[in-house]
């Protein structure tokens, strides 16, 4: 039985650094991939300065069907074996390790630039050459009438910097290589400065469109590492937000593939409907996205009961407008054609990279932190997980019409059944020497949070993982064998964080 | 077919009357900030290094200031100083044609005056605009993308965002300025065929918002480009980002409420 099995740590609950284990790197390796190999996940995994020039690599695993999670650890120099041969989960926190740590992970077999910045988590007695911000080795293809396209960082639209290269044969996609980077902002670092206010305001931006879900994993790892106590009036208003949340970006981006099939009247519609949303998180907390309203302790502001009331009648009338809506889209012929069989996922993709949320749910993958690390209201209050199973765009919007379903549902119920009590409680200072992790079933899937405390009781590591940073390489991996013009539709399909990923 | 038209009834017309009618945002919406002097002498420190952005700024006699362009519009912001001297107001309106025009000792803005006669003269009654986001969260972009949705509905006022810097009259610039975005930023910008202008929305493009101070970006748009509109916001409410376009064609101005707020049309000869 590996050490790390019987840590006890779970979604929201701290552990004691020295609880951790640290194996030798080759054990270390062995742990993570037999834990990868019998179904585990592999939820993060990351570098911590150790020493003067030392680095601790961690990993989180996450067993979705026990309920639990596993940690263990090994202590590197400048370079270590890689795992990612074996096991690709590792792929994109490897070259992260190598770009923000400086330890090279050895035979990795594609270990390139991942944000292009220079290391940020390099321990103090080691140094390392600024990284080359410009040069990229892309994956090329050669062959007569091969053609390479070339989009961004600044796309046509109102949306975020990214480079796409494509490997094209005429309009048949045979390769797509993602380069990001461009949103970097350094926000790991910003969150381990040791001042909490700043901190929930940086986590409210990792993702603008994502609020609630990281704002709710940062202070959630904060409130377990100070044991502050939990009102379940504050759970269920964070809950609500999040629902809302989801209802308000799966509207967005049903309108947006809506638009991209040029079946403008269900856009136009949902565009509206999912201002709707934002405009009922503006009457809760002031802002259209949430912020403002979950802070370490609970919620900053909280639901009236007159509040309630009216925003039960507005949801309802929000689905009643939305149904004919939603089966005006998805029962014309034209829009269905164009969704079918148009960037599909495997199954098995999804189980080897670890792929979350709705990409893995329209794969029959049934991945939801509400279910199976349930925190919160959640642990009350279930909300079925949707699934499908035929991966492609269809199968990815048809999730999330069914987690709309779900979520009006589920907020229309708590907000006719708030529990008594505070919002918001004071959250107390943070324990010495801790690691906890904190998971958010986010609208995009899985958002992790790890962070560490040293012996002060101030952080000392703050990991941030959003889903994106997995999905990414589904679209990668969705995208070849499509024609290149059905490419934003696949993009819409997924809708996936530059800034999420790129921190 | 009978179903879109059905749809298309139920759906009504959903088109917000701004800026014809007035502005209805909730009770909690926080808007431009406030500070009352009375309970914030100048010279007092109790919120020193406690507030999380830099929306106060004391200068050298000691005189404090609201500088707008920092908020982040956040709760803690306000509660950061002891003697609730700040608050949130609910006005939508705070776009500035200079930075200065952010700051004020109470959180007064000098709201944006109209482009020079022969620019607009130029554009005519019609703006086109390329988005560049750098080093943002997204959050910008996102209620961007909702200023072209059917309640606010930009297209109706002449304003359109268009794929090619070379189609533009001006760039719109979200987020702090990564050092990634940089480059790509200060070529998009020499795409942009001249007379051109460039707006700053949000916190982050005027000040770094959250991220400022970071080593990765450059706090701002003002130190790479000149700067002709600074919105306010974390992110900006669509409606202060179009009251601030509206009012840089001069179809809006003085307190931008009301019938008599809406500017003549420009003539053209």
């Amino acid at each position: 039985m590996s050490p790390w099995r019987q840590l006890g740590l779970r979604n929201r609950r701290a552990v004691p650094l020295r609880a951790l284990p640290v194996e030798p790197v080759e054990r270390f390796r062995e742990s993570v991939i037999e834990a990868v190999g019998e179904g585990r996940r592999l939820a993060a995994l990351f570098g911590m300065p150790e020493g003067d020039d030392r680095t601790r690599l961690i990993g989180i695993l996450a067993d979705d069907a026990g309920g639990e999670l596993g940690a263990t650890s090994t202590v590197v120099g400048d370079r270590y074996p890689s795992l990612a041969a074996v096991c690709p989960q590792a792929h994109g926190f490897e070259r992260e390790i190598a770009e923000q740590c400086g330890v090279v992970p050895e035979g990795h077999p594609w270990l390139k630039p991942l944000r292009r910045h220079d290391p940020d988590h390099l321990p103090p007695a080691r140094r390392a050459p600024p990284a080359d911000r410009e040069a990229y080795p892309f994956f090329r293809v050669d062959g007569e009438e091969v053609h390479e396209v070339a989009v961004g960082p600044v796309h046509a639209g109102i949306i975020e910097p990214g480079h796409f290269r494509f490997q094209a044969h005429g309009e048949h996609v045979l390769f797509l290589e993602i380069m990001l980077g461009y949103q970097h902002r350094g926000v790991e670092r910003l969150l381990e400065r040791g001042d909490r206010d700043r901190s929930v305001l940086v986590a409210e931006s990792i993702a603008g469109d994502t609020v609630i879900g990281h704002a709710g994993a940062c202070c959630g790892a904060l409130e377990a590492l100070a044991r502050s106590r939990k009102t379940p009036r504050g759970q269920t208003v964070r809950g609500i937000a999040l629902e809302l949340e989801r209802l308000a970006n799966h509207l967005g981006d049903l309108g947006a593939i809506a638009g991209d099939v040029a079946f403008l009247p269900a856009a136009s519609y949902l565009g509206r409907l999912r201002g709707e949303c934002l405009n009922l998180l503006m009457a809760l907390s002031g802002n259209r996205y949430g912020r403002g309203l979950v802070r370490p302790g609970g919620a900053a502001f909280d639901v009236t009961a007159s509040m309630a009331a009216e925003m039960r009648d507005r949801l309802q009338r929000l689905g009643e407008e939305l149904d004919p809506v939603l089966t005006l889209l998805f029962e014309t012929p034209s829009v269905q054609s164009r969704l079918e069989g148009v960037g599909a996922v495997t199954r098995a993709g999804c189980v080897e990279h670890g792929f979350v949320g709705p990409v893995a749910r329209a794969c029959e993958l049934p991945r939801d932190v509400r279910h199976d690390h349930p925190w919160g209201i959640f642990r009350f209050a279930h909300v079925p997980v949707a699934t499908m199973w035929a991966g492609d765009v269809l199968a990815r919007a048809l999730v999330r019409r069914l987690e709309i379903q779900r979520s009006l549902a589920f907020t229309i119920e708590q907000l006719g059944a708030l529990p008594k009590g505070q919002a918001r409680v004071d959250c107390g200072p943070l324990r010495p020497d801790e690691l906890a992790v904190a998971m958010v079933e986010g609208w995009r899937g899985e958002i992790v949070h790890v962070v560490i405390t040293d012996e002060r009781g101030q952080v000392r590591r703050h990991k941030v993982v959003d889903p994106s940073f997995h999905n990414w390489t589904a679209l990668a991996l969705a995208v070849p064998g499509n024609e290149i013009s059905d490419f934003p539709l696949c993009n819409k399909s997924f809708n996936l964080s530059y800034a999420g990923h790129d921190l | 077919m009978l179903d879109w038209i059905r749809a298309r009834w139920q759906q009504g017309i959903r088109t917000s009357g701004f800026p014809r009618d007035g502005v209805d945002l909730p009770d909690r919406f926080r808007g431009r900030p406030v500070r009352d002097p009375a309970r914030c002498a100048d010279g007092c420190r109790s919120c020193g290094g406690r507030a999380p952005s830099a929306l106060l700024t004391a200068g050298t006699d000691g005189s404090v200031a609201v500088d707008v362009g920092a908020c982040l519009f956040s709760p803690d912001e306000a509660a950061a100083c002891p003697e609730g001297a700040i608050t949130y107001g609910r006005d939508h309106r705070m776009a500035a044609r200079t930075r200065e025009g952010l700051r004020s000792p109470t959180g007064e803005v000098e709201l944006a005056r109209a482009l020079e006669a022969r620019t607009r003269a130029l554009f005519r009654r019609s703006l086109r605009l390329r988005s560049v986001a750098a080093g943002s969260c997204n959050g910008c972009e996102a209620e961007l993308v909702a200023l072209g949705n059917v309640v606010f509905d930009l297209a109706r006022f002449g304003i359109q965002f268009v794929a090619s810097p070379r189609h533009a009259d001006g760039l719109v610039v979200t987020g702090a300025v990564s050092r990634n975005m940089r480059s790509a930023l200060e070529r998009t910008w020499e795409a942009v065929p001249p007379p051109k202008i460039v707006i700053a929305v949000g916190a982050c493009a005027i000040t770094g918002g959250p991220f400022a101070g970071s080593p990765e970006v450059a706090d701002g748009v003002g130190a790479i480009l000149p700067v002709d509109l600074w919105v306010p916001g974390c992110p900006p409410h669509p409606l202060t980002t179009l009251d601030g376009l509206l009012r840089l064609l001069g179809t809006i101005e003085g307190d931008g409420r009301g019938p008599g707020a809406l500017a003549a049309p420009p003539r053209h000869g």
